[in-house]
């Protein structure tokens, strides 16, 4: 698996897929990043499950926060976890002792450990590392396109009309357009997240 | 579908369209709107709080505009893009963003006179300081570094002579110094050089010129290479650190290699508001999906005019990187072998007396105060663009009193030639 760059495909297939998702590290203050994620993967029907062992006894976005992975109680189909890459290994660790796997573990935007990655594709969990779904959900959806980002998707196909002013379908027929080939080595060259 | 990515003609034409999905209208319609209806309370909050993506006002966005964004964007290999009102608007968003009162910027000497102006006078009222520097000399912008510098501007192909500038030398600069590059692509275009490519950080854009194309809207662009960390020294508290205008957001820590493009828009396009008009933002789209075409012909039409030049017994020199003699040939061989641009000037024998009569003689190019027009186009720099620089200034950006300054456009070569030699013998 190629963690530099990922095929649409395999993104689209990850987020057409799950229907669950437990964020480690999701936070209930409105301007974090994990806030804005969770919020907005809510509002796209994921299952979301907040998990933060300093927040226990609270909700995010009327969703109760569980301490642990093994907590939850329930199988989950994806782990997306809001650490930085120094804490990524003591998760996946525990992501390994649940029973069933879920189907993905993805990291956040800044986030990678590759060894981790390799322990948790020999247990045949799909691995996403240094990217936000929030983003990529809105890149496939071409709603990121609003923003002025570059989707790197083209498509001459009419695409979905808006649910409740969001586009909702990933299936959007595109083919890949307009290499960032730039921005993937600067991230590579990146040190650690802030 | 295949893997091959889709090249440049095809980007020019299709990156950020797509079919409109209520009417089917196949070319980006004009959304000549101020504002947008939210769907509830919740989603106005999560719009304005930066947590969804969507359209709020004109101001700060707009989906006509965001087509060329995203196209922008695309054909300079970048992240994302901001579209504002002109050139010179998408240089005050990129700077706000970079520097404090009492910080400087490094430029290069050769540069757009309107720019020299902006850099020299507007920008010393909100306390930033321009250091110049020779884009012939790699080591003057080294000698140029203090702790206080925050960014290095040049121009990928410099007005008004159409001169080189060595893109990877000054990025390793800045790279060195620990700042970003901001290249202004304007006379190149991402057609003959893509910044981002050589080591650029962000590219800006008068899409005035050649990306628009017809001499008929002005506009501006800004497009982030995604290649800068703004976390990394705390240099850059605008992207790094939490925002109060957004209750404590951290941008870079949110939008991740588009934040620089995020930045320029909520705190800076919202709030210095030189937003561009929709209708603007059409017209230049629609140019831009020839953008390939025309940039063939200009520089076919351009290397045919200064050749001719070059010969001719009134002129005294030519100024074009692509002429075997040049010398930036070597530089523009390397960095723009499609074609080294349309602009570019030369001197006359006679002086200024003898450019004065060429303007007035000739018929078919016009004398007015741009470039990068379908158009042929002529100005005597010294006394119109670059006449607020003291006479010294003008020499050193290539705007000497005996210079002439083409913009030569994709009529027939054959016919600019006849109105050149017409008026050079009158
Ligand atoms: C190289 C360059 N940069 C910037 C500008 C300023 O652009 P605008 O006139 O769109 O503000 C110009 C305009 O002539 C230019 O030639």
């Amino acid at each position: 698996m190629n963690h530099d760059a990922y095929d649409d495909n395999y993104i689209r297939g990850i987020l057409n897929s799950v229907k669950s998702i437990a964020m480690v590290g999701a936070s209930p203050v409105n301007v974090r990043p994990s806030y804005f994620a969770f919020k907005y993967l809510a509002q796209r029907g994921y299952d979301m499950i907040p998990v933060n062992p300093g927040h226990v006894g609270k909700q995010l976005l009327g969703k109760p926060f569980v301490a642990s992975l093994t907590d939850i109680g329930r199988p989950v189909d994806m782990i997306d976890i809001f650490r930085s890459s120094a804490h990524i290994m003591p998760v996946v660790d525990e992501v390994l002792t649940l029973s069933p796997l879920p189907k993905v573990i993805w990291m956040q935007l800044g986030a990678r450990d590759d060894a981790a990655a390799e322990k948790a594709e020999a247990a045949g969990i799909k691995v996403v590392m240094n990217r936000c779904p929030k983003i990529e959900y809105g890149r496939l959806s071409s709603e990121i396109s609003w923003m002025g980002v570059n989707s790197r998707t083209l498509s001459s196909k009419r695409a979905p009309i808006p649910t409740q002013g969001m586009r909702l379908s990933l299936n959007r027929m595109s083919v890949g357009g307009g290499a960032t080939a730039a921005s993937d080595r600067a991230a590579k060259n990146k040190s650690e997240p802030t | 579908m295949t893997d091959r990515l889709p090249g440049f003609s095809t980007l020019a034409v299709h990156a950020g369209a797509q079919p409109d999905p209520t009417t089917g209208a196949r070319v980006t319609p004009i959304y000549q709107t101020t504002s947008f209806v939210f769907n509830d309370a919740d989603h106005a909050a999560s719009l304005f709080g930066l947590q969804a993506f969507g359209n709020i006002y004109t101001r700060i966005g707009n989906p006509t505009t965001a087509v060329l964004e995203e196209r922008m964007a695309a054909l300079e290999g970048g992240t994302a893009a901001l579209a504002v009102a002109s050139g010179h608007a998408a240089q005050v968003v990129v700077l706000q963003q970079l520097l404090m009162p009492g910080d400087e910027f490094i430029a290069a000497r050769k540069l757009y006179g309107g720019s020299i102006n902006q850099f020299t006078h507007a920008f010393k009222s909100f306390g930033w300081n321009v250091a110049w520097a020779d884009p012939d000399d790699i080591a003057s912008f080294e000698r140029a570094v203090t702790p206080r510098t925050k960014a290095i501007f040049i121009e990928s192909i410099a007005n008004p002579a159409g001169s080189i500038t060595d893109i990877e030398a000054i990025a390793d600069v800045a790279r060195n110094a620990g700042v970003p590059l901001i290249v202004d692509n304007t006379l190149a275009t991402p057609y003959l050089i893509r910044p981002i490519d050589h080591g650029a950080d962000i590219v800006v854009h008068s899409l005035t010129k050649f990306l628009g194309g017809h001499g008929n809207s002005l506009g501006g662009i800004i497009v982030d290479g995604g290649t800068f960390d703004w976390s990394k020294e705390n240099k850059y508290p605008m992207l790094s650190e939490p925002r109060p205008e957004y209750h404590g957001i951290r941008i870079q820590e949110t939008f991740g290699n588009f934040a620089f493009a995020i930045a320029c828009r909520v705190l800076g396009l919202r709030d210095l508001g030189p937003a561009l008009s929709p209708f603007n933002a059409f017209m230049i789209l629609t140019g831009i999906e020839t953008l390939p075409l025309r940039m063939q012909k200009h520089c076919e039409n351009a290397k045919a005019v200064a050749e001719f030049l070059a010969g001719h017994p009134a002129v005294a020199s030519v100024n074009y990187a692509g002429l075997a003699g040049d010398k930036y040939n070597q530089l523009a061989r390397k960095y723009a072998p499609k074609g080294a641009g349309a602009v570019f000037t030369f001197s006359l024998r006679g002086g200024y007396d003898a450019g004065v009569s060429l303007v007035s003689n000739l018929k078919l190019f016009s004398h007015l105060a741009n470039v990068g027009d379908t158009r042929s186009l002529v100005i005597h720099p010294a006394s119109t663009t670059h006449s607020q620089l003291d006479d010294d200034a003008k020499v050193r950006s290539g705007a000497g009193p005996d210079v002439v300054r083409l913009s030569i456009g994709i009529e027939d070569k054959e016919d600019l030639i006849g109105d050149l030699a017409q008026a050079l013998s009158a």
